[in-house]
C-alpha cells in the first residue's frame, strides 16, 4: 500500500503530461506545446528552489544567474568559432573525439564549435565553481543578508552578460545548434521535433523530481529539515550544517545550469533578461505558490503559472501578477497555499461524508 | 582515565565575568554533577564545552585530545553529546525522525548515494529507523513515535531529546537541568534512567538546580559560584562544606543532610 | 582635457549619484532602524516621486509641483506600513523583505501603467540642458549644485531632526529599546508609520531633484535601491550619518569605475561592493562588530 502510494503521483504526473499532448493534438493546437515545454524547463529551477528555499530553508534571489550561466556557457561554446585556437594548439584528434564539432558556415568556410555535450560538462563545471566561489561566503550570512548577497550577485551576472560582446550583449545569442542526447533523441526547436522534445522535457522533469525525493526523504533530507528547523540543534548532533547548505546550494545552482542548458538548446538562443532581477524573483514566487517544501507542488504550479505567463494569459501585467502572487503567499500562507487549501478540501468532504450524523467533541 | 578535562576555562560577556579558574575533570563511567545558585555560569560552561561559545582563555580536553575552539559538530562527532535547557526538538518532524537525526553521525550515504538510492543506503536507512525505534523504546516512548514533536508535553519532549542525543552513541553526555519542570514521579524515573545510561557505558556530566536528585545521583559533584570553583567532591563532602551550605544560605543542604540522619 | 580635470569630472559625477544613493540609504537606515525590515520598495519612491512631480508640473509651478510629489509620495510611504507592515509584524524579517521585493515589483509595474513607458524628466531648476558651470576646470550643470545642496540640507536637518526634536528622539528610542520605548509611552506603531513616511518624503525629494540630470522612468527604482541598500551596508547599518558617506563612496567609486572597465561594467561596480562588504566586513566602515549580527556564528 505504501508502496502505491509513492508511485501514484509519478503515475498521475505522466498519465496528465500524455493527456495534455492528446489534447492538443485533438484541438490542433499542438503548438502549445513549445510553451509547455519551455515552462517544464523553468519548473527544474524551481524544483532546485524548494529544494534550497523549502528543505535547508536558505533563501536565493539570484537563481536565474544560474540558469543564465548554463545556457551562456553552452550558447557561447556551440557558436562561437574556434577555429584559429584549435588549429594552432590543439591536434586535430578534437574532431573525432566530439569535443569540437566542425561544419560549414554561410560562407564555406571551416568553423570548429564544440560539440553540445562537451559544452554541457563545462557549463556544469562553470556552475560548479561560481556556486562554491558564491556560496561559501554567503551562506555564512543571516537571512536578510543572504537575501541580498544573491540579489547582488544575480545582478552583477545580468549586467555582465550586458557587457560582454561574446554573450551577444543585450541581444543575447541566436543559432544555438540543436544536441543530440543519444538513442535517437534530439534537443531541438524544430517543429517536426515537437512532440519529442515535449517528451524529452517531462523525462526530464520526471527524473530529476525522482531524484529529488529519494534525497528528501533519505538522512539528506532529514538532516536538510534539521538545518531549517534549528539549525544549532542539528550542528549539536553532528551535522556539519555549514557543508551542507553550501552543497544544497550548490545542487540547486546545478539544477538551475541543467535547466538553461536544456532551454537553449530547445529555443536556440539565450538573453540577459534570463539573469535579471525579475526572473529571479519569479522563481521564489513560484516555489512560494507551490507551497516551498512540496516537490510536486512545486513542480505543478510552477508549470501552469508559467504556461500561463507565456500564453499571453496576463498580457502586461505579467511581472506584477507574480509580485503579487508573492506578496499574496508569503503574508497569507507561507508555507504555500496547497496545505490550507488541502485542509479545508479535506473538512469540506469530511462534512459532505458525514451527512446527517452530528460529530461529538471537535468540530 | 580523565575523559573530560577542562583546565582554567574563562569567558566573561562584556563587563561581567561568567566563568573564571574553571578546572575540573570527569572520569569515564562517572556521574558527576555542575551545580551553582543561579547565575553561576552553568550553562555558559556546558556551551563552551560543547562548543556553542568559545572561551576566553583556557583548555578543554575530551579523551586527551584538545577540542577547544571546534564547531559543535566536531565535537558531537568526537563522542559529546547535549541535551538542553528548553528541549530542542525539530517540531517540524515527528517524534521518531526527531531520534532518527541523532543517528546522523554514525551513518555515511550522502547526496549521491541518496538521490540513487543505492541498496547500501536502503539499508542504512532501515537501520536508523530501527535503532532510533530502540532509543525511543528506551526512554519509554515508542508508542509516540509517529506523534508530531510540537505536540507532546515537556516532559516528554525531554525524553525525546534524550532519546535523539543517546542515538549519537555519546561517551560523554551532557545533560542541562534534565529534571526541571518534572513532578516527582517523573524525576525518580529520570534518575532510574540516568543510572541505566551510565551503566551501559556512557559517562554523564550534568547540571541541575534539583538538590535531591543531584545527591541521590552524582558519584561526584563541582560547586560554581559566581563563575568560580569553590568546592568539588563526593556529595557527602559537598553537603558538610561550609563554603558551599554559606553559599546557598543552608537552606537546601540542611534539608538534605537531615534527611540522612539514621 | 588633462588627467586632473577629468578626473574632477569623474568625482563631480560620483558624488551627484552617491548623494541620492546616500539619500536611498538613509531611507533603508530608518526603516531598518524602527522596524528591523529591510524596505526593497525604497528605490521606488524615488521613482514615484520623479514621476508625480512630472505630471504635477503640468499644472503647478515647480516648487508646488515637487512639494505636492513630496507629500504625496510620503503619504504612500505611510498607506503602505499600514497596509502591510502593522498587521504582518509576526512574519520573519526575511519574509517581510520578500515582501517588500514584491511590492517593488508591483509599484514599479503599477507606474508603467498609470503613466508609461516613456522616459520623462523634470525641467532643471536653474538654466537648462545646455547652462553650466565652471568648477575648478570641471564643467558641471547647476543641477549638480541643486541636487548636492538639497542632500546636504536634507541630511542636517534629518540629524538635527533625530537629536533635537521629540518626535525624532522618539524614533531613535524606538530603534534602540523598544520595549523601554514603549514603557516610557512612545506609540512604537506610529513611529513605524513615521519611518515609512519620512523615508519615503527623502526619496521622493531626491527623485524630484535628480530628475533633470538622470531622467525619471518606471524601471529606475530596482537598481536604486540595491545600490542604496549597497550604501547602507558600507556605513554600517543602523548609522544613517554612516550611510552618507557610503552613498558617496560607492557613486565615487561607480563613477571611477568607466575609466577603468568598459562603461556597460560600471552598473555592476556597486553590486560588487555591495557583495565584498557582505563578505568582507558585513557590519561596515562604522558598524561595530559586536553590533547586529550579520553573520550566523
Amino acid at each position: 500500500m505504501n508502496r502505491l502510494r509513492h508511485i501514484l503521483p509519478f503515475a498521475l504526473f505522466a498519465v496528465a503530461i500524455v493527456a495534455a499532448q492528446l489534447c492538443m493534438r485533438v484541438t490542433e493546437t499542438e503548438y502549445y506545446l513549445t510553451q509547455l515545454t519551455m515552462s517544464l524547463y523553468y519548473a527544474i529551477v524551481v524544483m532546485g528552489l524548494c529544494l534550497l528555499m523549502g528543505h535547508a530553508g536558505q533563501v536565493s534571489l539570484g537563481h536565474g544567474a544560474f540558469f543564465a550561466i548554463g545556457g551562456y556557457t553552452s550558447a557561447v561554446l556551440t557558436t562561437h568559432d574556434f577555429t584559429r585556437i584549435s588549429s594552432a594548439v590543439w591536434p586535430g584528434w578534437l574532431e573525432p573525439a566530439h569535443l569540437f564539432v566542425a561544419k560549414q558556415d554561410l560562407y564555406g568556410g571551416q568553423t570548429m564549435t564544440v560539440s553540445p555535450w562537451a559544452a554541457f560538462l563545462v557549463a556544469m563545471v562553470a556552475t560548479f565553481l561560481v556556486a562554491c566561489l558564491i556560496g561559501y561566503p554567503a551562506l555564512r550570512l543571516r537571512g536578510h543578508y543572504l537575501a541580498m548577497a544573491t540579489l547582488g550577485f544575480g545582478l552583477i551576472v545580468n549586467k555582465l552578460v550586458l557587457a560582454s560582446a561574446i554573450a551577444g550583449a543585450a541581444d543575447g545569442i541566436n543559432g544555438v545548434p540543436e544536441w543530440t542526447l543519444g538513442f535517437g533523441l534530439v534537443v531541438s526547436g524544430k517543429s517536426t521535433a515537437r512532440v519529442q522534445n515535449y517528451y524529452i522535457a517531462c523525462g526530464l522533469v520526471l527524473l530529476l523530481l525522482l531524484l529529488l525525493r529519494n534525497l528528501v526523504r533519505s538522512r539528506v533530507g532529514r538532516a536538510l529539515a534539521a538545518i531549517h528547523d534549528r539549525e544549532i540543534a542539528a550542528n549539536a548532533m553532528g551535522i556539519d550544517t555549514a557543508a551542507y547548505k553550501l552543497k544544497t546550494f550548490v545542487l540547486s545552482a546545478m539544477l538551475a545550469a541543467t535547466a538553461g542548458v536544456f532551454f537553449t538548446h530547445y529555443t536556440g538562443g539565450i538573453g540577459p533578461s534570463e539573469a535579471g532581477a525579475l526572473k529571479s524573483v519569479r522563481y521564489v514566487a513560484l516555489a512560494a505558490a507551490g507551497g516551498m517544501g512540496s516537490l510536486w507542488g512545486v513542480t505543478g504550479i510552477s508549470t501552469a503559472l508559467n504556461y500561463f505567463s507565456l500564453r499571453g494569459w496576463f498580457g502586461s501585467y505579467d511581472n506584477a501578477v507574480f509580485g503579487v502572487i508573492l506578496i499574496l503567499i508569503i503574508s497569507l500562507a507561507p508555507a504555500g497555499p496547497l496545505q490550507p487549501l488541502g485542509h479545508w478540501l479535506r473538512r469540506l468532504l469530511s462534512r459532505l461524508f458525514q451527512g446527517g450524523r452530528r460529530p461529538h467533541g471537535a468540530a | 582515565m580523565a575523559l573530560l578535562e577542562v583546565e582554567n576555562v574563562r569567558r566573561s560577556f562584556g563587563g561581567l565575568v561568567a566563568l573564571d579558574r574553571v578546572t575540573f575533570q570527569v572520569k569515564t563511567g562517572q556521574i558527576k554533577a555542575v551545580i551553582g545558585p543561579n547565575g553561576a555560569g552553568k550553562t555558559t560552561l556546558f556551551n563552551i564545552i560543547s562548543g556553542l561559545l568559545e572561551a576566553d582563555a583556557g583548555q578543554i580536553f575530551f579523551r586527551e585530545r584538545s577540542i577547544s575552539g571546534l564547531q559543535p559538530y566536531e565535537i558531537a562527532r568526537a563522542g559529546v553529546s547535549r541535551t538542553f535547557q528548553n528541549p530542542s526538538l525539530f517540531l517540524q518532524m515527528n517524534v521518531l525522525e526527531n531520534v532518527m537525526v541523532g543517528r546522523h553521525n554514525r551513518t555515511r550515504w550522502d547526496f549521491l548515494g541518496c538521490c540513487l538510492r543505492f541498496p547500501g543506503q536502503t539499508k542504512e536507512e532501515q537501520s536508523i529507523r530501527e535503532a532510533a525505534l530502540a532509543r525511543l523504546e528506551h526512554v519509554g516512548l515508542a508508542h509516540l513515535a509517529a506523534a508530531p514533536a510540537g505536540s507532546l508535553a515537556f516532559g516528554q519532549r525531554r525524553m525525546v531529546e534524550l532519546a535523539r542525543a543517546l542515538a549519537t552513541e555519546p561517551e560523554l553526555l551532557l545533560l542541562d537541568e534534565p529534571a526541571s519542570g518534572l513532578n516527582t514521579k517523573e524525576k525518580q524515573d529520570l534518575g532510574n534512567l540516568i543510572r541505566k545510561i551510565r551503566d551501559q557505558g556512557i559517562t554523564i556530566l550534568l547540571v541541575e538546580h534539583d538538590m535531591s536528585v543531584v545527591m541521590d545521583l552524582s558519584d561526584d559533584i563541582l560547586v560554581l559560584h559566581n563563575g568560580v570553583p569553590i568546592a568539588e567532591g563526593v556529595p557527602a563532602v559537598v553537603q558538610n562544606d561550609q563554603k558551599v551550605i554559606s553559599v546557598y544560605l543552608g537552606g537546601e543542604f540542611q534539608h538534605v543532610a537531615a534527611s540522612d540522619k539514621p | 582635457m588633462d588627467h586632473g580635470n577629468l578626473a574632477l569630472q569623474y568625482f563631480l559625477s560620483g558624488i551627484t549619484k552617491g548623494s541620492i544613493y546616500a539619500v536611498v540609504a538613509i531611507g533603508f537606515n530608518l526603516i531598518y532602524s524602527a522596524t528591523g525590515v529591510l524596505n526593497f520598495a525604497q528605490g521606488e519612491f524615488v521613482m514615484l516621486g520623479g514621476m508625480v512631480a512630472v505630471t504635477l508640473a503640468h499644472f503647478a509651478p515647480l516648487p508646488a509641483a515637487v512639494t505636492g510629489a513630496v507629500v504625496t509620495v510620503a503619504l504612500a510611504g505611510c498607506l503602505l506600513e499600514v497596509l502591510f507592515f502593522r498587521r504582518l509584524r509576526h512574519h520573519s524579517v526575511l519574509h517581510l523583505i520578500i515582501i517588500t521585493i514584491g511590492l517593488s515589483i508591483v509599484i514599479q509595474e503599477a507606474a508603467l501603467h498609470l503613466w508609461d513607458e516613456k522616459v520623462r524628466s523634470l525641467p532643471y531648476f536653474t538654466g537648462n540642458e545646455v547652462s553650466s558651470i565652471r568648477f575648478f576646470g570641471a564643467a558641471i550643470s547647476p543641477q549638480v549644485l541643486w541636487v548636492l545642496g538639497t542632500v546636504a540640507v536634507t541630511v542636517v536637518l534629518l540629524h538635527v531632526f533625530l537629536r533635537y526634536t521629540l518626535p525624532g528622539r522618539a524614533m531613535r528610542a524606538c530603534s534602540s529599546n523598544p520595549e523601554a520605548a514603549m514603557l516610557v509611552g512612545i506609540n512604537i506603531p506610529n513611529m513605524r508609520t513615521l519611518s515609512f513616511g519620512l523615508s519615503a518624503a527623502l526619496g521622493a525629494l531626491a527623485g524630484c531633484v535628480i530628475s533633470p540630470i538622470t531622467m525619471t522612468h518606471y524601471e529606475m527604482g530596482a537598481p536604486l535601491a540595491i545600490k542604496g541598500f549597497a550604501a547602507a551596508i558600507l556605513g554600517g547599518l543602523g548609522n544613517p550619518m554612516a550611510a552618507v558617506l557610503g552613498g558617496l563612496l560607492v557613486g565615487v567609486l561607480e563613477s571611477f569605475s568607466v575609466s577603468r572597465l568598459p562603461a556597460a561594467y560600471n552598473d555592476a561596480a556597486a553590486f560588487v561592493v555591495l557583495l565584498l562588504v557582505l563578505f568582507v566586513r558585513p557590519h561596515g566602515l562604522f558598524g561595530s562588530p559586536t553590533g547586529e549580527s550579520v553573520r550566523e556564528h
